[in-house]
C-alpha cells in the first residue's frame, strides 16, 4: 500500500509540476463551458428587423409592439419602399423585414384574410429559420386574440406549441451536459493513455514492471489521481453552469455524481485500453482526439439528434459511450427523473467499462509474455 | 567468491515456432562482474527479461538470487536493481523525488531512504543538485545517478542493459568506477553492452549468438583460446563467422 502511495504522489507531482497539464484539466473545460454557453447560441435575442408598413393602422402597429415588446427583435430605422429592403440586407443591418399590405386592417377585418411578408435574410438559413418561427408565434397569438373578441370571427384552429423542460429553449440546457459528457471522455481517456504512454516513451515502464510495483498497482496508480482529478472537474462544472446559466439539477445530485463516477470509470479504462495499443505519446493523442472527439461531437447527440440521422450512424453511435451518458445527465439534470429511467444506459456503461478492462488485462498480459 | 546467484540450466525460450533462447546453461556468482554479449537480436533481451521475472521460461531451471524463476518470477524482483539503456529517472521530477520515489517502491522505510539520500548525493559530490529536476542535469551525472538508484535498495544483484549508450568516455570510464566499487560491496553486476573495451572490464564474459550461449569464459581466456589481441576480435569471430570463412 505503501508503494502505491508513493506511486500516486508522483503521478500527481507529473501534473502539478506541468502548466500544459493544468490547463488541459482545468482550463479548458471552464472555457468550453463558456464558449458553448454563450457564443455557441441557437437562441435568437435581439434580433434587428425593419417594418415596411404600406397599411400604418392600429393593427399594424399593435403587431409591430407586440413583435418588438417580445423582447427577442430589436427595431431598426423603418423603410417606405421594396427597394430599400434588399440595401438593408446586403449591409447586414436587419436580420428580416416584415411587410404589411396595403389596407391591412380593413381586409383582415371585412374579407377575414390579410397578408403579411416575411422576409428574412437566407444567406443565413438557421437564423432565418428561427426569426421566422417567432415572428410567425407571435402573429398568430395576436389573431388568435382578436377572434377572442369578435364572436363573428371564424372559429380558427390555432396549433399551440410548448416546449417541455426547457420553455424558453434555452441551447445551454443542451450545452452544459454535452459539454461535460465531451470534457470528461476527453481528459480522462487523453491523459491517462498519453501518461501511460510517456512511461513508454521514456523506458521508465521497463522499470517499473522490474519493480515489486504489480501492474494492477501501476494501472491504479495512473489512473487515481485522473480519476479524482475528474471527478473534482464534475463538481466544478455544475457549479460553473449553475452559477452562470442558472442551470438546475431538477434530480438527485447524488445520483448525477455516482453517474458520473461511472463515466469517468469507463473513460479511463478506454484509455488504458488506447495506452495498451498505442507506442508513443503522439499516438495515443491522435487515437484520443480524433477516436473520441469527432464521435462524441457528431454522433453522441450532443449536437445533432440521432433519430434524424441514417439508419447506419444509429448503428454507428450505439457504440460510442457518450451517447449513453448523455441520456442520463440530461435526464438527471432536465427532466428531473430518476434511476428507473436511466438504469438500461447505466447497464451499458457498466458492461462497457468491464470489457475495456479485460481487454486491457489480456492486452498487458500478452505484452509481458 | 563462489557462492552462485544465477543459476541456468538448459534454459528454453520460445515464441510459438521461434525459439530465441536454444538451451542456455550458465552460472553467476557473488559480486562477479558478468558481461553479456551478443549481436542485436541474439537472444539477450529475452534472456534478462526471464532473469528479472518478467517472463517465464518455457522449458530449463533458472534460480535468480535462490527464487525460482519458473513458478515465483514475482519474488525475484525484490532481490535485484535494474537500469536500462533509456533512461530511467522521471525528468520533471527532482533528484531527491526520484530516489525517494523508487526506495519506496522497494519497499524502504523513509527514514532510510532519507538518510541514503544524503550518503548517495556526498559521495556522487552533488548534494548541490538535491532539489533541480533531472531535465536540468547533464547525461553524464544523470547515468551515474540513475544507477546509483537502482542499487539504493542494496540488491543482491544488478541488471544493466546498455547503461553507457550515448555517454562520453570520461564518464563511461567513471561509470565502470561505480560498478566496480558496487561489485566489490558483494552485489553482483549483470551487464550487457555493445562497446567491446568495456567487456574488458568483465570478470567473465558470455557472447550469444542466434539463441545460443557460444562462448563463456574470462576475457583472457577467450583472447588465448581464439588467438587474438582483443575482445572486439572474439565476438567478430563468433557473431559473424560467415567473415572469416572469406
Amino acid at each position: 500500500m505503501k508503494r502505491f502511495l508513493g506511486f500516486v504522489n508522483k503521478e500527481f507531482l507529473h501534473i502539478f509540476r506541468d502548466f500544459r497539464t493544468l490547463i488541459i484539466l482545468f482550463g479548458i473545460p471552464v472555457a468550453q463551458i463558456l464558449i458553448f454557453g454563450f457564443a455557441v447560441s441557437t437562441e435568437i435575442k435581439n434580433a434587428n428587423i425593419a417594418f415596411l408598413d404600406f397599411s400604418n393602422d392600429e393593427i399594424t402597429r399593435r403587431i409591430e409592439d407586440k413583435i418588438i415588446s417580445s423582447g427577442f427583435f430589436n427595431r431598426t430605422s423603418d423603410i417606405l419602399n421594396y427597394n430599400q429592403i434588399d440595401g438593408l440586407f446586403r449591409k447586414g443591418k436587419v436580420r428580416e423585414v416584415i411587410v404589411f399590405e396595403k389596407d391591412f386592417s380593413r381586409k383582415l377585418l371585412s374579407e377575414g384574410k390579410a397578408t403579411l411578408d416575411i422576409i428574412t435574410d437566407g444567406s443565413e438559413p438557421n437564423t432565418a429559420t428561427l426569426v421566422t418561427n417567432y415572428t410567425l408565434a407571435i402573429t398568430t397569438a395576436f389573431t388568435q386574440d382578436l377572434a377572442k373578441g369578435s364572436l363573428t370571427g371564424a372559429p380558427q384552429i390555432v396549433p399551440q406549441v410548448r416546449m417541455y423542460y426547457n420553455p424558453n429553449l434555452q441551447s445551454h440546457f443542451m450545452f452544459v451536459p454535452g459539454v461535460i459528457t465531451l470534457i470528461l471522455i476527453l481528459i480522462c481517456a487523453l491523459m491517462t493513455s498519453v501518461t501511460i504512454a510517456r512511461e513508454k516513451e521514456f523506458g521508465t515502464m521497463e522499470v517499473l514492471l522490474v519493480s515489486p510495483l504489480k501492474p494492477v498497482q501501476i494501472i491504479l496508480g495512473k489512473v487515481t489521481p485522473y480519476f479524482l482529478l475528474s471527478f473534482i472537474n464534475v463538481i466544478l462544472i455544475l457549479i460553473l453552469s449553475w452559477l452562470v446559466f442558472d442551470l438546475p439539477v431538477r434530480g438527485s445530485l447524488v445520483l448525477l455524481l455516482l453517474e458520473s463516477m461511472l463515466y469517468i470509470l469507463m473513460s479511463l479504462s478506454l484509455g488504458i485500453l488506447i495506452s495498451t495499443v498505442s507506442k508513443t505519446m503522439q499516438q495515443a493523442i491522435f487515437i484520443s482526439l480524433i477516436g473520441l472527439m469527432v464521435p462524441t461531437i457528431l454522433l453522441s447527440g450532443f449536437i445533432y439528434p440521432i433519430e434524424n440521422m441514417p439508419k447506419i450512424y444509429d448503428f454507428v453511435s450505439a457504440i460510442i459511450p457518450p451517447r449513453y451518458f448523455i441520456i442520463i445527465i440530461k435526464n438527471i439534470m432536465i427532466k428531473g427523473t430518476g434511476f428507473l429511467y436511466v438504469w438500461k444506459q447505466t447497464a451499458v456503461l457498466m458492461v462497457m467499462t468491464a470489457l475495456f478492462i479485460g481487454v486491457s488485462i489480456r492486452k498487458f498480459k500478452i505484452r509481458l509474455q | 567468491m563462489n557462492e552462485t546467484v544465477i543459476s541456468v540450466k538448459n534454459l528454453v525460450k520460445k515464441f510459438g515456432d521461434f525459439v530465441a533462447n536454444d538451451n542456455l546453461n550458465f552460472e553467476v556468482y557473488k559480486g562477479e562482474i558478468f558481461g553479456f554479449l551478443g549481436a542485436n537480436g541474439a537472444g539477450k533481451t529475452t534472456a534478462i527479461r526471464i532473469l528479472s521475472g518478467l517472463s517465464s521460461p518455457t522449458s530449463g531451471e533458472v534460480t535468480v538470487a535462490g527464487v525460482d524463476a519458473f513458478h515465483r518470477p514475482e519474488l525475484i524482483k525484490k532481490q535485484i536493481g535494474y537500469m536500462c539503456q533509456k533512461f530511467s529517472l522521471y525528468e520533471d521530477l527532482t533528484v531527491k523525488e526520484n530516489i525517494i520515489l523508487y526506495g519506496g517502491i522497494y519497499g524502504m522505510k523513509i527514514g532510510v531512504i532519507r538518510q541514503r539520500v544524503g550518503e548517495l548525493l556526498e559521495k556522487l559530490k552533488f548534494t548541490e543538485y538535491e532539489n533541480r529536476i533531472i531535465a536540468d542535469l547533464p547525461l553524464g551525472l544523470r547515468q551515474k545517478l540513475a544507477f546509483s538508484v537502482a542499487v539504493l535498495h542494496n540488491p543482491k544483484i544488478v541488471f544493466l542493459d546498455e547503461p553507457t549508450g550515448g555517454v562520453d568516455p570520461v564518464t563511461r570510464r567513471q561509470f565502470w568506477e561505480m560498478i566496480y566499487e558496487t561489485a566489490s560491496g558483494g552485489i553482483t553486476v549483470f551487464v550487457t553492452t555493445h562497446y567491446m573495451d568495456e567487456a574488458e572490464y568483465c570478470d567473465r564474459i558470455s557472447i550469444m549468438n542466434e539463441g545460443r550461449i557460444v562462448a563463456l569464459d574470462t576475457p583472457g581466456n577467450l583472447k588465448k583460446n581464439y588467438n587474438v589481441g582483443t575482445v572486439e576480435e572474439v565476438f567478430i569471430r563468433i557473431a559473424r563467422p560467415e567473415i572469416n570463412k572469406n
